[in-house]
């Protein structure tokens, strides 16, 4: 789950990594009255959405008035802001982060992961602050420190300051950059995160550090033991239906295409996708129904394919393991029945009670059409949507 | 022979007595020879208990002083099951299978930490489990699509690793084992460790490996098979079409900044001569014109 830049400052804050003053504004008058209650001379108007690049897509701007707060405030609030990671509809801000300016000497890049192979979670330093760390990584990978950190002795000090050292940070704010290391390490495992990223990190023309962003994606499986984390969550910033895909436990992304796709299992539902691309056609949705599917969630997951106006087919691949396949198919014909169903219907059932499955389909009088097996329903699927088009 | 368990293999059950866990030791129970495998379940205070007339005792310690069980399988609440897996390492078992999914990565990571230097080996968490066709089925998979052969399988997918074993069986390819190491990002047994362990069993002929999107398992697993794998090797990666940086399902199983991706992994793994498929309906079909060949 992600948050927004000033929820993840508010977080930094209580570890003990310092940030700019600033607050979160939902209108613009109430932008102005922030930019005057700060004070100074310089402010940054930040569009506040959940994905990356805002800066270069218009999201961020310097006012050296508060006339300038005004009018950076009105451009940014309700724009369509595109970034590389917004897709080209871009994301609508409702939200700003008003701060005071920082005069920045020098910029750094700090990011915690989880490093899969090595089972660690790792801290990522970089003199190349304010890039993304993808290029970095892809250009010069040398720039990059890397720390893999033991989970029962956590960051320790020594590390974290040959980290500050190595990456450029001065002598003289080695102490406040190890309790910036330190404090992010802590807010990184205290508050299950998957990944945190500082960039950049500033070290300021009197010598102070900053975090002057701050992004955080959390562990979802762990969201249970952190109400706080929970409340920062914005369904502004997520796709309605993958929303209302998580009220009925399924765990569903919208794709481009035009075939949706109802699978058990995340990995057979990835493989279903994959050879509906193989066979010339291309998949409207990845759907999960997971391993306990009843018909009122089949009808669900029905309802919410049927969302997407581009819809010209619908493949159900099941391999029933603990699901049955005439409970499956049951679901199917209900959910059928109950949504009016207007596009090309292909299922393929396979694994327990798959012939019984088999018979309440064909007995249902539904035009449902039968795949024999993966690749069958994959084609059969994709010519149906052909043929609806 | 097999990899990992057969027929003599003893196993308790953690959380045996949660719906999950009941649902699941009676079908394990009813499969080939679990009637005798199925020895003991864990319910910390249900100690003295029975379920199925399989006696349930308060800790993994004990189930295994008084039953000789050495393998432990656990269906715990993902918010106590990765404290399950430090108390089967702690007894000292020989092998455990956790198939309980959503558990924090944060705690697998203790975990893992913890496990370091002992001599448990750990599959999963999120996983099917694993089966030696006609001897022993250790979790959640259908048993009936199994059929005892020479093929080994090793998928970190469930549904996925089904549909590999239903092509295998239709075309009459028997198992030899089918181990389903799971999709989440900290885990224990990688594909390279199941290789390893198809490679030096006598009964093991060929294997077909299913991975997924994310992490790099595959492409290790890959380089060793180049200068050590003496059978063949059939490999499907899922997710050609996952969008990067969106999690599909699965923890693991989520591209970022380019690595990971399932394009990646198909070239290192054909680069190391695995016989690739971009097709998942062709696994089967794949694996027999390379033994006919």
């Amino acid at each position: 789950m992600k948050i927004h830049e000033y929820q993840g400052k508010e977080i930094l804050r209580q570890f003990g990594v310092p940030t700019p003053r600033g607050n979160a504004c939902f209108s613009v008058d109430e932008a102005v009255a922030t930019a005057q209650q700060l004070g100074g001379s310089t402010w940054v108007v930040k569009a506040q959405i959940h994905a990356g690049g805002r800066g270069k897509g218009g999201g961020v701007k310097v006012a050296k008035s508060i006339e300038e707060v005004r009018n950076a405030a009105q451009q940014i609030l309700g724009m369509h802001l595109v970034t590389h990671q917004t897709g080209k509809e871009g994301q609508v801000v409702h939200r700003l982060l008003i701060e005071e300016g920082a005069q920045i000497a020098k910029e750094f890049y700090l990011g915690m992961v989880i490093d899969r192979s090595k089972q660690r979670v790792a801290l990522l330093a970089s003199s190349e602050g304010g890039m993304e760390i993808e290029q970095v990584a892809a250009r010069s990978p040398e720039k990059i420190h890397t720390v893999r950190i033991d989970p029962v002795a956590g960051l320790n000090a020594e590390d974290s300051a040959r980290a500050a050292q190595v990456i450029g940070i001065p002598a003289s704010a080695t102490s406040d950059a190890v309790a910036v290391l330190q404090g992010l390490y802590r807010a990184f495992v205290e508050k299950d995160a998957m990944l945190a990223e500082i960039n950049p990190l500033v070290l300021t023309a009197d010598g102070r550090v900053l975090a002057l962003d701050a992004k955080f994606n959390f562990d979802s499986n762990a969201l249970y033991r952190h109400p706080e984390i929970i409340a920062m969550r914005d369904l502004d910033e997520e796709d309605p239906a993958e929303v209302e895909a998580s009220k009925f436990d399924l765990s569903y992304i919208s794709l481009d295409g035009d075939i949706g796709c109802l699978v058990n299992g995340a990995g057979l539902a990835m493989a279903t996708m994959d050879i509906i691309k193989l066979y010339g056609g291309s998949p409207a949705n990845f759907l999960d129904v997971g391993g306990g599917a009843d018909k009122e969630k089949v009808t669900e997951a029905f309802k919410l394919m049927l969302r997407n106006p581009n819809l010209k087919a619908i493949l159900v691949n099941i391999f029933g393991g603990i699901m049955k396949c005439d409970v499956i198919a049951e679901g199917v014909v209900a959910a059928a029945r109950d949504v009016h169903l207007g596009v090309p219907l292909v299922v393929r059932l396979e694994g327990t009670n798959v012939e019984r499955g088999k018979k309440i389909l064909a007995e249902s009088g539904l035009p449902i059409i039968s795949g024999n097996d993966m690749a069958d329903a994959a084609q059969k699927a994709v010519a149906a949507a052909k043929g609806s088009r | 022979m097999s990899i990992l368990v057969d027929r003599n293999t003893k196993v308790m059950t953690q959380g045996m007595t949660g719906k999950v866990g009941q649902f699941h030791t009676i079908h394990c129970k009813a499969y080939a020879n679990g009637a005798e495998c199925f020895v003991a379940g864990v319910t910390p205070k249900k100690g003295g208990q029975r379920f199925e007339d399989i006696p349930i005792y308060d800790s993994v310690a004990d189930a295994k002083a008084q039953t000789g069980a050495t393998v432990s399988v656990i269906y715990v609440p993902p918010a106590y099951a990765a404290a399950a897996i430090d108390e089967a390492v702690e007894a000292d078992l020989d092998l455990v299978i956790c198939i309980t999914e959503g558990i924090p990565v944060h705690d697998m990571l203790r975990t893992r930490y913890k496990m370091q230097g002992k001599r448990t080996l750990l599959i999963g968490p999120n996983c099917p489990g694993l089966i030696t066709p006609d001897e022993i089925k250790i979790g959640i998979m259908p048993g009936h699509i199994h059929r005892k052969g020479r093929i080994g399988v090793v998928s970190r997918s469930g549904t996925l690793t089904y549909e590999a074993v239903g092509q295998l069986s239709a075309l009459g390819m028997g198992q030899s084992s089918c181990v389903g190491i799971g999709g989440d990002p900290i885990n224990g047994l990688k594909h390279l460790d199941v290789m390893k362990l198809f490679n030096d069993d006598p009964d093991t002929d060929a294997v077909v490996m299913v991975g997924e999107i994310g992490g790099s398992d595959e492409e290790e697993c890959a380089r060793w098979i180049k200068g050590n794998m003496t059978k063949p090797v059939v490999g499907f990666i899922a997710g050609v079409t996952a969008p990067p940086g969106k999690r599909m399902g699965h923890a693991g199983a989520i591209i970022s900044g380019g690595k990971g991706g399932a394009e990646d992994k198909l070239a290192v793994m054909e680069e190391s001569g695995i016989h690739i498929t971009r097709n998942p309906a062709e696994m089967g079909r794949l694996m027999q014109s390379i033994l006919k060949a």
